[in-house]
């Protein structure tokens, strides 16, 4: 069934759309990520202009983690003070990053700063979570208990003054690295267009020692803000939200994303952190496929705009 | 159009009947009329692309050329233009990334061509260079023109090559068919992604492989009245429709959540 696409000005199937959003929810509402990752690259292979992907995208990440988080809150996995505090540095960085993106664009490197930026920070992340999830679950097999939370291991982030009581995650630790990690994944959010949900669910289970099943409610949780805060600022400075586009991704995203959450709560800790430490590499090792070998098309063209209308 | 190709062809009735000596054609050249099925396509929802048919008329013809064939007709539709700018990539420190780039200036964003046969049977590529007719050449215009001619000739065919491989670029060898010695019916194709704003339909008259004549028309591509409501809204009321994006996605997540939980 074709679709015409108000904003983006192409006509494109909707069932492959229904189906896009419901592969990106399902594995949103399992590991908590936002899916913005994953959605933006899908939309410009099915060419989508990226402007477009990267807004709309940001647009249906709200619907999906919004009904994700509203299932964490049911079963109490989600801490709003966690989030709350998370969000007040996510704010001051995303505000931060969209100057930077607008600088960058400037300069006209965007693109490959933006590819560079993604095939690290998720081929780092995924690498590390693959190999502490992958001991962690030989170390189960092995008969150990599998303690995440380690009593009396604290690392020097716990060591910070101004401490807070986060109850939902048994959690007393300093306001500065939550303010901290909000702020800089808020910064690398909003340049590569995404809620940051895959850096944010590794960095609270590493650095703060969230435990993971919080983590994922309250990854959510300022996911939701933080793609909202996104969509306006895509919406007021671009204008490249397109809410058909978004609508169509965002009724499959819902849908996935409860089965996902489902799905996410009968797997232990470091089963979920292993597959998405898969995820998560499988996206940078394509990511650098196409930054690495020698591409089918040495040329592309970018539209301007319409001539003599500026 | 019918009833202008008959008013014409009254007009040019007196100089019909004066067409019998051999020099006849110097005195009453043919002509070429068109006139689209339509003057506006609105793109609806459920848009995916449509043909268009263009209906047109050739007058004072000569009866032997084209109880012979000799007539033929290349009708083309081409969008409205806009500024692209082509980028190259090179490899760089083992990384492909973007390192050159050439801006051209009122690229045609789509054009459709019909034509009543192979086109290399109806004239020569000379014939079609000094017409730019034809996506191998229309004129593409550098925005710097104190660049390289082996740059700009590098970037230009680049730019050509990019564009013949989307749907926007298309030809229909045959698409124009004649339905009498003078009237004939050229079929073109709307892309699904066919841009929105005044498309212009052209259409060119050979005669034994010589241009005789054009004629063109116009049509106007739409967005629907809903289509065209969140489009006003989305660059008028950035903010607002921001505003209501947001609204929205968090509504369906919520119904989502309903209607979809699954414990």
């Amino acid at each position: 069934m074709g679709i015409y696409l108000p904003i983006a000005e192409m006509s494109v199937n909707a069932f492959v759309l229904l189906a896009m959003g419901a592969a990106v929810g399902f594995l949103s509402g399992m590991f908590g990520v936002g899916g913005g990752f994953l959605i933006t690259p899908l939309l410009i292979f099915y060419n989508i202009p990226p402007a477009i992907a990267v807004a709309t995208g940001a647009n249906q990440v709200i619907a999906s983690s919004f009904s994700g988080a509203l299932a964490h809150l049911k079963r109490g996995t989600l801490d709003f003070k966690l989030g709350f505090v998370l969000l007040g540095g996510g704010i001051f960085g995303s505000t931060l990053g969209a100057y930077v993106f607008a600088l960058l664009r400037r300069v006209g490197q965007l693109d490959l700063f933006i590819s560079l930026l993604y095939v690290a920070l998720l081929g780092t992340v995924g690498g590390l979570m693959l190999v502490e999830s992958l001991n962690a679950l030989r170390a189960t097999r092995g008969g150990q208990p599998s303690g995440q939370k380690r009593s009396g291991q604290h690392n020097w982030i716990h060591k910070l003054p101004l401490k807070m009581r986060f109850r939902a995650s048994k959690l007393f630790v300093s306001v500065i690295p939550v303010l901290a990690i909000g702020a800089v994944i808020g910064f690398l959010a909003s340049i590569m267009g995404v809620g940051g949900g895959f850096i944010m669910v590794p960095a609270l289970i590493y650095l703060l020692r969230v435990p993971t099943n919080v983590v994922v409610g309250t990854s959510l949780f300022h996911i939701t803000f933080t793609a909202a805060y996104t969509t306006l600022i895509h919406a007021t400075a671009n204008q490249t939200v397109d809410v058909v586009l978004a609508l169509l991704l965002m009724v499959g995203g819902v849908a996935g994303a409860q089965y996902g959450a489902q799905i996410g709560q009968k797997l232990r800790g470091e089963q979920l952190r292993a597959l998405l430490a898969m995820l998560v590499l499988a996206v940078a090792l394509r990511l650098a496929f196409d930054l690495f070998v020698r591409p089918e098309h040495l040329y592309s063209i970018t539209n301007i705009g319409i001539a003599g209308e500026s | 159009m019918g009833i202008r190709f008959v008013q014409c062809a009254t007009t040019f009735c007196f100089g019909l009947l004066a067409l019998s000596g051999a020099n006849a054609q110097a005195v009453n050249p043919e002509s070429i009329q068109i006139g689209l099925s339509t003057d506006e396509v609105y793109l609806t929802a459920d848009f995916s692309g449509a043909d268009l048919t263009i209906f047109g008329a050739i007058e004072n013809i000569d009866p032997l050329v084209a109880r012979q064939h000799r007539y033929d007709v290349v009708v083309v539709l081409e969008g409205p233009s806009r500024d692209v700018t082509v980028r190259r990539k090179d490899r760089v420190l083992g990384m492909w990334i973007n390192t050159r780039a050439e801006s051209f200036v009122n690229v045609p964003i789509s054009y459709s061509l019909a034509t009543t046969r192979m086109p290399q049977d109806i004239t020569d590529s000379l014939n079609y260079k000094r017409l730019s007719l034809g996506s191998d050449n229309i004129f593409l215009e550098p925005a710097n023109r104190r660049q390289s001619p082996v740059t700009i000739q590098e970037f230009t065919d680049a730019l050509r090559e990019r564009m013949q491989a989307t749907s926007l670029y298309a030809t229909n060898l045959g698409g124009v068919q004649f339905l009498s010695q003078n009237l004939f019916r050229a079929t073109l194709k709307l892309a699904p992604s066919v841009p929105v704003g005044t498309h212009r339909a052209r259409a060119y008259l050979f005669k034994n492989g010589q241009f005789v004549k054009e004629s063109s028309a116009q049509l106007a591509i739409l967005k629907s009245g809903f289509e065209q409501w969140i489009y006003r809204s989305a660059k008028q009321n950035g903010f607002l429709y921001g505003v209501f994006a947001v609204v929205l996605a968090i509504a369906v997540g919520w119904l989502g959540r309903i209607v979809f939980r699954r414990d």
